[in-house]
């Protein structure tokens, strides 16, 4: 298969980028993105030209380091997978496709593809965690969950905060993924203790990140790579309307 | 008031309002709908001219008058606020966007729809509120100010055309609102679902067939009213 890809260039934060054209051939249909920019990349070293920058690390979608905006969306045209999981068999033959990286005030463009996303980590240190006393460590189902709460939570467990929510969203909005990691602790036993002061926290640190706020497009859940419910949002809102009456 | 501030400064709180306060606005919708349904009684407008005399006059609707026009202000007032909050929240924009592959139209206009049923409450007021209690020196009745209004094809047709928009607004926005609420999950959603289509359906038809009951009368009367 041959393809024409533009991809977007840029040197590093300050500098202007634009999307500049390349033309890659002899791809199998069962190559992963990352392999034709893997190949592309050979090709511009051995030219003595800069490689494009891009983020990877697991390539099997649960490290969440490998977002990319391909033609227009969230790790691409497939549903419920991330770009290293995206396979050129998704694309004709021929097709030109347009690599952007994530764009957002609150995921500042490092180099190329490359977005800062510690914007995430931020919201988690505000308040996306447990405080427990440290010790053996316990038994497996010591503390019994019911297999209905246990599954609803494992969803919001699933997410691998690689962005593709802040990304698709036409208001850049984080609701997803914050939703996510308060609604998983709200659920559980172990997230009771700091349940309230958690869901403030989190949320007035995404609204200091410059994200957008929730029109309820449902964009998110739509591009999410492991289709994290928007009902998790739902969630959140009604957490942070008890948090902050009672 | 120190929670209410805390609550309305952040961006959940701010989508709460705006919530609230369009389903305040529909619930304004069914009252003055209820009204407008005396027009079809077909008793030559003496029982929507009670009403609508009762409407004026009487001090708790007026207090209510004043709680619906702080309602409209908070809610376009907060939406607009957000919505330019949104857009300033991705700097630089996407050479290729393709939202419609992840959402409904619906929900990415609200803003342009909110603000075509905002221009038509400005026309709609101008006719019926100032035209009924200023400038109405023939003194017509409320019910021959709408018959004569309504005479006007063009003016029916702004109507109607309004009306389709103010469901498309609430076609997302009704049921976005439960979503805002928290009041989402599988157990719910067809009852909503099902309440949001009197919303987005049944009231703007019968909204709209107001215009067209009265051009039809217009029309069989030779155009006399
Ligand atoms: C009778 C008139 C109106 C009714 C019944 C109404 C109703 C609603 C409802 C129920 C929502 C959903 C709230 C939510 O998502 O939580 C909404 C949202 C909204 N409305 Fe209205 N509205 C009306 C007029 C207006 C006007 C005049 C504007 C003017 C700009 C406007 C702009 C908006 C915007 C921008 C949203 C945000 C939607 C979103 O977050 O996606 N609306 N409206
Ligand atoms: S590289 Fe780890 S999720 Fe794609």
């Amino acid at each position: 298969m041959n393809f024409t890809l533009k991809i977007w260039r840029q040197k590093d934060s300050a500098s202007k980028g634009e999307l500049t054209t390349y033309y890659t051939s002899d791809i199998t249909s069962d190559m992963s993105f990352l392999e034709v920019l893997d190949k592309l990349n050979q090709e511009l070293i051995k030219r003595g030209d800069d490689p494009v920058a891009f983020d990877h690390d697991c390539r099997e979608g649960i490290c969440g380091s490998c977002g990319m905006y391909i033609n227009g969306r969230s790790h691409g045209p497939q549903r419920g997978g991330a770009s290293c999981q995206l396979h050129m068999r998704s694309f004709k033959d021929g097709e030109t496709i347009v690599v952007e990286p994530f764009r957002a005030k609150g995921f500042p463009i490092i180099k190329d593809l490359v977005v800062d996303r510690s914007a995430f980590d931020r919201i988690m240190q505000a308040g996306g965690f447990v405080s427990v006393d440290t010790g053996g460590t316990p038994d497996a189902n010591a503390i019994p969950i019911p297999k209905k709460i246990a599954d609803v939570a494992m969803n919001a467990a699933s997410c691998i905060g690689c962005g593709a929510c802040v990304a698709a969203c036409k208001n850049s909005s984080a609701m997803l993924f914050v939703a996510a990691k308060v609604s998983q602790l709200a659920l559980l036993p172990q997230g009771q203790t700091e349940r309230k002061e958690r869901v403030i926290a989190m949320l007035a640190q995404m609204d200091k990140e410059g994200f957008g706020s929730c029109t309820n497009t449902y964009s998110c859940e739509a591009e999410c790579p492991k289709e994290i419910s928007v009902t998790h949002i739902a969630r959140m809102n009604r957490e942070y309307l008890k948090a902050v009456l009672s | 008031m120190g929670t209410l501030l805390q609550f309305y400064t952040s961006s959940v709180g701010k989508k709460l309002a705006v919530g609230l306060t369009g389903l305040f606005l529909c619930s304004f919708l069914v009252v003055h709908l209820g009204i407008n349904l005396f027009l079809f009684a077909g008793d030559g407008g003496e029982s929507y001219n009670m009403y609508a005399e009762f409407m004026a006059t009487n001090p708790l609707i007026k207090m209510l008058e004043v709680v619906l026009v702080v309602g409209f202000l908070l809610h376009i007032f907060t939406s607009v606020i957000l919505w330019f909050k949104n857009r300033s929240a991705r700097p630089e924009r996407y050479a290729m966007y393709d939202a419609a592959a992840s959402s409904e139209l619906s929900s990415r206009v609200t803003l342009l729809t909110g603000s075509v049923v905002f221009m038509f409450l400005v026309i709609h007021l101008r006719t019926f509120w100032f035209g009924s209690r200023y400038g109405n020196e023939a003194g017509y009745t409320m019910y021959q100010l709408v018959m004569r209004a309504f005479g006007n094809p063009v003016y029916d047709l702004l109507y109607i055309t309004s009306f389709v928009i103010l469901g498309y607004h609430l076609r997302h926005g009704f049921q976005s609102a439960f979503q805002t609420f928290g009041i989402n999950n599988s157990r719910y959603t067809r009852l909503i679902e099902l309440i949001a289509a009197i919303f987005w359906l049944v009231v703007p038809i019968l909204f709209a067939a107001i215009p067209l009951y009265f051009l039809r009368m217009h029309y069989m009367t030779g155009g006399i009213v």
